[in-house]
């Protein structure tokens, strides 16, 4: 192990970490946003949105986010369409990600019985009303295993920018082995860098679900 | 006109060497899910024993396998674990090892999540009709834990397939290596190739996938409705 080596080095890594945490921050946001869209157009059934959201939901879920990256990187400028390799990265992530979240956030959803939709109204509150005080906070709650497991998921998918260029956590480690020949300590770093991103992430996930179990009451 | 992409899949052997490198990646996902699919029942069986030590063991190789993402697993055994110990590996080995790591830890957290949502109250009725403890197993826990470990073991088919795709980073020729090889060959013939072929690989795994994940849910939905 060559520890100068390591030092001499690891400003790389935090750059390469900041730019990996930028984006992925950006793309859960956004996928957030989308899934919520998303489940909802579900939830309540829109007519021809809820058609498209089911075969985005499908193409997306079944599909990796290498080949999607590919397609956007590489086969859209043919049409005309250049994307940078950050947008790629988030527009992919976003791509992969709303249908994630969008499935844990109907999961929560349907997880509410119809006995309480339907006490709710007996006792006089509006639809809005039920679904913004009684079906919202369980559904949050429900939702909340699942939402965590996606964001460190997703987080865990940028990996795969490298290959599209974007100077993420796994290009520096693989520029590193290839100029220096120095792969364990590459290597060490590039594990190192990714333990002390994703466990307090996993920490602070599994303190939040302690928190909010409070669903599954009167079921 | 312009050659139209769509001609580059009758071209030579085109469409048949593009499902071969698809079989390529099929085929490794689904070694290391047979593999990880026993190892991992016995995980699974290990992590439910109340073993302090074992219960450490297992929980940090879990949490570990976890939190590193596949590619980064890949790079350690195709690049770390090689040079360490000076051997050879090749990236279809170093796949099917990586796979398999990962697939043991997912299957085995399954199947001790199957195995502990059993309640307490159907060993309980099943020593209570005098039946051995071996026979609670195989006729009260193994029936019920199995229905529920199907549909996710389906799923975790799916999910190997979709993370093999990862292999081409480390050098193994399969579907998406195949098509960078076409659209290269065809640089001048047909400049749109790498948004045909990039759409195409897209709906392949759509293709290989879709079914599989409509299999799980529907024997989620039936066996679930079923359950104990």
């Amino acid at each position: 192990m060559d520890f100068d080596f390591i030092k001499q080095y690891t400003p790389l890594y935090v750059e390469a970490a900041l730019l990996t945490l930028n984006i992925t921050v950006k793309g859960v946001l956004l996928s957030i946003l989308l899934g919520l869209i998303c489940s909802l157009v579900r939830y309540f059934k829109i007519p021809v949105l809820n058609r498209i959201t089911v075969i985005y939901i499908e193409l997306s879920r079944n599909t990796p986010l290498l080949i999607q990256l590919f397609f956007l990187y590489f086969g859209l400028p043919k049409l005309g369409i250049m994307l940078s390799s950050e947008a790629c990265a988030i527009i992919g992530l976003v791509f992969l990600g709303g249908s994630y979240m969008a499935e844990a956030f109907r999961s929560g959803l349907d997880s509410i019985s119809d006995i309480q939709k339907e006490s709710g109204l007996s006792i006089g509150l509006t639809n809005l009303q039920v679904f913004r005080y009684i079906i919202l906070p369980q559904a949050i709650s429900v939702s909340i295993p699942a939402f965590s497991a996606n964001v460190i998921f997703l987080f865990k998918e940028t990996s795969v920018f490298s290959a599209v260029a974007l100077a993420d956590l796994m290009f520096v480690a693989k520029d590193l082995i290839g100029l220096y020949y120095k792969t364990d300590e590459a290597l060490l770093m590039l594990v190192t860098a990714y333990c002390i991103i994703l466990l307090p992430i996993s920490a602070v996930f599994r303190i939040i679900e302690r928190k909010l179990r409070y669903a599954g009451f009167g079921n | 006109m312009q050659d139209l992409g769509i001609n580059l899949f009758f071209q030579g052997r085109n469409f048949v060497r593009i499902l071969e490198g698809l079989w390529v990646t099929v085929s490794i996902s689904l070694i290391a899910v047979i593999i990880s699919i026993f190892l991992g029942i016995i995980l699974g069986m290990v992590m439910n024993l109340k073993n302090p030590v074992t219960k450490a063991v297992t929980r940090i190789y879990l949490e570990f396998i976890r939190i590193m993402p596949q590619l980064v697993l890949l790079f350690l055994v195709y690049f770390g674990v090689t040079r360490t110990f000076h051997i050879n590996l090749s990236g279809e080995v170093s796949a099917i090892i990586v796979f398999t790591m990962w697939g043991t830890a997912e299957m085995g957290d399954l199947v001790r999540g199957a195995l502990s949502s059993i309640p307490k109250h159907q060993y309980e009725s099943g020593k209570a009709i005098g039946l051995t403890g071996f026979q609670i197993y195989l006729y009260i826990i193994i029936p019920q834990t199995v229905r529920r470990l199907i549909p996710l073991a389906i799923n975790l088919v799916t999910r190997m397939i979709k993370t093999t795709s990862l292999i081409v980073l480390i050098g193994v020729v399969e579907v998406v290596k195949v098509g960078q090889q076409i659209i290269e060959a065809s640089r001048l013939t047909t400049p749109t190739a790498s948004l045909w072929i990039y759409g195409f690989i897209f709906f392949l795994y759509f293709i290989v996938c879709y079914p599989i994940s409509r299999l799980s849910a529907k024997l989620e939905k039936r066996w679930v409705s079923m359950g104990g």
